[in-house]
């Protein structure tokens, strides 16, 4: 099973860049993942800033809003998908996570089998 | 299971591979490495639920592996043992008492992690017995796990576990990782290993016991561990990258039914993108590598042509034609050469195609084989020779024990299919 592990840092935008020790325990911490054969795919965001949001709402209208997000408390800082033989794994490999100040939400991702054979059938996509 | 529970065995899946390998490295004994292992979590489980899972749980597990190991021989060596064993396990405890786990490397301990599957592997032991060996220190794994894996009892793996452990001692193989010629000639060992382990979980149906699907995610697991630990050994990459590809069409193998879709009758879009590019990029690092492609590279690159079409007539078949035609070179079995003449066919016309059965169809390995009368009755029916078909797609009825497939066939001899 696979599982989405979301890290949210705790910090001020102006606080985004990690120090090179940071990102040296990061690199540590990436390659036991890797070597444990348990790594699919990671990514680190930039801040907020350099993105933005799209909002629809209950009859489709749509509002493009620049970043940083003012309403939003928390946003993603990075992901790793990782693929862990139950969702205990999945939460003992976040606990590892050598990052100080974040939040790391773990999440099973869905598999077509999670649902009904007519939802199966309507999928054509990747 | 509570919850306290539950994480320790997390823990425990995740370490118990490295602490076994620590400490047959210290021992010399992958048997005796496992019970100090099994100790040690017996050991977390009264502690754990209590004190929580401490800071860095793999070196609390090897402390204790150790301490309990050296109380115990202690406590033992006041009894009358044999000699030998007695000796054996002094030796034992001056290793344990000298070495630091803490202090070893981190390629010490990959290293420690490669001799331990190239134990499990060893020659010596039937294929069996090397999977399920790897399947139960590698995998950490269950007996019953393991069991309901292959549909086989709980009393047969746990006596193959038993006595391959006993063949080991028995035999003082050495813990280590084989070198230079050694080295490529146990290599293909351990890759089979873990083909097989693929193959089984990639044979389960759905609605069988979760754990044997769960196999191909193990060795998917396992070959990407191996990729790391072997990274200058293109057929581990080329086996990952195979193993890869395969998964990817997982979820496509099936209909809705159960029954097997073949491969250029699948839904291409359920093939899983990602695994894909896993694949490619694992055979990437092969191809980077000095030295020919060997099988299992091959397999793969075969293995990716499919997944780069979009639709099946899209298929590059000249290219897939040659790589079968390079594998049948170093690998040569009647199995390549009936792929092959598939794969000549789609390139270069069912005549060509029928040529190369036709040097095939006296090998004593397919007489009872349906598929080479299903395939030779493919090609003639392309060429318009329909009578011929007809009558080999009866003797592949014939041949074949599964019904749909014999349903099929039938219906392809009348001219229906």
């Amino acid at each position: 099973m696979r599982f989405m592990m979301l890290m949210y840092p705790q910090i001020e935008e102006a606080d985004w860049q990690p120090s090179p020790e940071a990102v040296a325990a990061m690199g540590r911490y990436n390659e036991e993942l890797q070597k444990a054969g348990m790594l699919l795919a990671l990514d680190g965001l930039r801040p907020p800033s350099d993105g933005g949001s799209v909002s629809i709402d209950g009859e489709g209208k749509v509002t493009v809003t620049d970043g940083p997000f003012a309403e939003a408390k928390e946003v993603v800082g990075g992901y790793w998908l990782i693929q862990a033989r139950s969702k205990e794994e999945a939460l003992e490999w976040a606990s590892r996570c050598p990052d100080r100040n974040c939040r790391i939400e773990v999440r099973r991702i869905f598999e077509m089998e999670d649902f009904p054979q007519d939802v199966q059938d309507a999928y054509e996509g990747p | 299971m509570t919850e306290a529970t539950r994480a320790i065995e997390a823990v425990w899946r995740i370490e118990s591979a490295r602490l076994i390998a620590g400490l047959a490295r210290m021992v010399g004994d992958v048997g005796l490495a496992e019970d100090m292992a099994q100790d040690a979590l017996v050991a977390a489980m009264e502690k754990w639920p209590e004190t929580g899972v401490p800071d860095n749980p793999g070196a609390w597990l090897m402390a204790t592996a150790k301490n309990r190991a050296i109380d115990r021989m202690r406590r033992e060596k006041t009894y009358e043992r044999k000699r030998e064993e007695v000796a054996h396990d002094t030796g034992a405890l001056f290793a344990m008492e000298r070495s630091d786990f803490e202090a070893a490397a981190d390629d010490e301990i990959g290293d420690d992690l490669l001799a331990l599957i190239f134990t499990c592997c060893h020659p010596l032991l039937s294929r069996e017995a090397r999977v399920a060996l790897t399947l139960r220190l590698l995998g950490g794994l269950t007996t019953p796990e393991i069991a309901s894996a292959f549909l086989v009892s709980e009393s047969t793996v746990a006596q193959r576990l038993v006595r391959a452990k006993r063949t080991l001692r028995e035999a003082r193989v050495p813990f280590e990782v084989p070198r230079g010629a050694e080295l490529d000639e146990r290599l293909p060992s351990v890759l089979e290993v873990i083909y097989l382990v693929f193959n089984e979980g990639y044979a389960a149906s759905a609605g069988e016991d979760w754990i044997r699907a769960d196999l191909c995610e193990e060795a998917l697991r396992l070959a990407r561990i191996l990729a790391e630990l072997a990274p200058r050994e293109p057929e581990v990459h080329g086996l990952a990258a195979l193993l890869e590809i395969q998964a990817s069409r997982l979820k496509a193998r099936r209909g809705p039914g159960g029954e097997p879709v073949l491969l250029l009758d699948q839904d291409r879009g359920r093939w899983d993108p990602l695994l894909i590019v896993r694949g490619r990029r694992a055979l990437e690092r092969a191809e980077a590598l000095p030295g020919p492609l060997g099988p299992y590279c091959l397999q793969a690159a075969i293995a990716a042509c499919h997944a780069e079409a979009i639709r099946p007539e899209e298929t590059n078949w000249v290219r897939i034609a040659a790589l079968y035609e390079a594998l049948a070179q170093i690998q040569p079995s009647p199995i390549v050469e009936l792929n092959r003449a598939v794969a000549v066919s789609m390139a270069f016309g069912p005549e060509a195609g029928l040529e190369l059965l036709a040097q095939i169809e006296n090998e004593p390995e397919l007489s009872d084989y349906h598929l080479l009368p299903s395939v030779r009755g493919d090609l003639l029916e392309k060429a318009g020779r329909l009578e011929e078909a007809t009558s080999e797609f009866k003797r592949a009825a014939d041949l074949t024990r599964n019904e749909q497939e014999k349903e099929l066939l039938l219906r392809r001899a009348e001219g229906g299919g």
